[in-house]
């Protein structure tokens, strides 16, 4: 079967989830990807939405992290201030599942302003739960397109924390969480090396790791034994075109 | 003492020029119908906090209510930009004070409990703590590290919509409860806008199922699909077309103006902007029941 781009970064995403995972789960393509897993290869998988909802088991695609189909059928509903306080400040999260605007050599994040922040060029949405996921989830991975301008060495503005200047930073800070486990692109995977940095491990089909360097602001390592993603079969490219049958998300994520 | 007034009152006698507004619900049960009734009392100089401003803060920023927003994500949820309050900022005509949701709901949770300030873990993104001051550290003083401190927000007015209260301001609320407890108890009034006004009994039925009691509410008012378009658990549906709609009308100054020409000024109130939607969108965000299981509390 055919697919874009943007499908198979979504796939790609997806299989990183386990079934017994308790994923917080963001705005976008990431609510693409963890209800894609949920419905494949880990239906375990307990899925916490920021707006308070435990257990999600929606019968749509929710369009936003607030949608009724998300309540309707949980396991639990609970305020915002209990998802932060109880679920993830205290340490029941497994894994944060993020976009992002920019993301960095060491994997921090930028959701907030391109240019100076008291007069941005481009003003995005901010933090929401980003600041507070990306340092108390065990790991985090996010999923953005392979450009340039989305990879700079260093962020304009830090949302949330990486490895900030290297893994050592990170772990003097005594954050609870294990920082970024991996970046999904629509060219490949890159994952974080013993120092924090973010190197090139897998390429999907066809994608020579140039083009990845072409798309990325710093000297790229590559992982000396760099790997080739799998395409995505027909059951997951049915189940995400059924899932997004508008292509409300899909058509957006650059593919 | 019946609470019962209706919006117009409410809005008009509780909410003043200048004030901090809360309007919770976080991206369920957002009080549009209030917001509405604030733009066409020409409300001004207001400060504008909430989780997320939805398109319910982009309307009164666009209706020039606002001078300064107060939040942790400004986006239009699930779909982009929030373009008329980010064009707003970019331009420098809006003041705005930003947070993270936790850092901005622990605010609101130090405000209802009445203390100064409340602490959380460092989350080590250290930029938002850089342009914010309100962000401060103070070291553990139990043991080791350090701790990241937010003073107390205590809004002026929250604006709560319940699926349904009594006429003293007990209300039963359910699905996504966001903010919404923390906002009225943090908040000096509250306006309280409820699907249904039941009697006292149907409340004391089921008090394990009141979020809000009336202890806290200063006006209650009987208001039918004031949220749309954001959503009532079980009572109707949101409106995702609304949502996806708003971000191409957004874009254009002129047709924001002409939407609330059409929306807000032109209609009186929001039974008549309920009619207004029509038959079609009535239809469509009509949900089947699926009741929850009865509980038992037993006779004593």
């Amino acid at each position: 079967m055919e697919y874009t781009a943007s499908e198979l970064m979504t796939v790609n995403a997806a299989r990183l989830l386990r079934g017994q995972d308790v994923v917080f789960v963001g705005v976008g393509i990431p609510n693409l990807a963890c209800n894609l897993a949920r419905r494949t290869h880990a239906p375990e998988l307990i899925m916490i939405y920021e707006s308070g909802v435990i257990g999600a088991q929606p019968d749509r695609l929710p369009l936003s992290i607030g949608d009724p189909s998300l309540v309707s059928g949980a396991l639990a509903v609970c305020s915002m201030y209990e998802v932060f306080a109880y679920y993830l400040q205290r340490g029941h999260v497994s894994v944060g599942f993020m976009g992002g605007a920019q993301i960095d050599q060491f994997g921090n994040v930028n959701a907030t302003v391109i240019g100076d922040y008291h007069h941005p060029k481009v003003r995005l949405p901010g933090s929401g739960g980003a600041m507070e996921i990306a340092a108390w989830a065990d790991r985090c991975y996010f999923i953005t397109p392979h450009q340039r301008r989305r990879f700079p060495a260093r962020c304009d503005f830090r949302t949330s924390a990486g490895f900030l200047d290297g893994r050592p930073a990170r772990t003097k800070l005594g954050l609870r969480g294990g920082g970024p486990a991996a970046v999904v692109t629509d060219l490949g995977l890159l994952q974080p090396d013993d120092n924090g940095e973010l190197t090139l491990t897998a390429v999907h089909p066809e994608v020579d790791p140039a083009r990845a360097q072409e798309n990325t602001g710093w000297p790229l390592k590559v992982a000396a034994s760099l790997a080739t993603t799998e395409p995505p079969t027909p059951r997951e490219l049915q189940i995400l075109r059924e899932l997004d049958p508008t292509g409300v998300y899909l058509s957006s994520a650059g593919g | 003492m019946s609470k019962l007034t209706s919006l117009q009152q409410a809005i008009s006698e509780h909410v003043r020029d200048g004030d901090c507004v809360y309007a919770a619900g976080f991206t369920h049960l957002i009080p549009f119908a209030a917001a509405h009734e604030i733009i066409r009392q020409g409300k001004r100089d207001l400060t504008l906090a909430r989780a997320t401003p939805d398109l319910i803060y982009d309307q009164m920023v666009a209706a020039g209510c606002a001078r300064k927003l107060i939040f942790s994500y400004s986006g239009n949820p699930g779909v982009g930009s929030l373009r008329v309050v980010r064009s707003m900022m970019e331009q420098g005509k809006l003041e705005w004070e930003e947070y993270s949701h936790f850092s901005l709901i622990v605010r609101l949770a130090a405000g209802a409990a009445g203390v100064p300030f409340m602490p959380m873990n460092p989350t080590g993104a250290g930029d938002l703590e850089r342009v914010n001051p309100s962000f401060r550290r103070l070291p553990n003083p139990y043991g080791e590290g350090e701790v990241i401190i937010v003073p107390a927000l205590q809004p002026d007015v929250a604006i709560i919509h319940a699926q349904r209260a009594d006429a003293d301001g007990n209300c039963h609320l359910w699905g996504i409860i966001g903010e919404q407890k923390e906002a009225a108890f943090a908040s000096r009034r509250v306006i309280l806008t409820a699907e249904e006004i039941v009697s006292p009994e149907v409340i004391r039925s089921d008090p394990n199922r009141t979020l809000i009691s009336g202890l806290v509410v200063t006006a209650v008012c009987h208001v039918p699909y004031c949220a749309h378009p954001s959503y009532t658990q079980g009572y109707y549906d949101r409106d995702n077309p609304f949502y996806l709609e708003w971000d191409r009308l957004s874009s254009d100054p002129d047709r924001v103006k002409a939407w609330l020409d059409e929306w807000v000024y032109a209609v009186p109130d929001r039974d008549s902007y309920w009619q207004k939607l029509g038959p079609e969108t009535q239809a469509r965000l009509r949900v089947q029941p699926r009741w929850s299981e009865p509980v038992n509390y037993g006779r004593h």
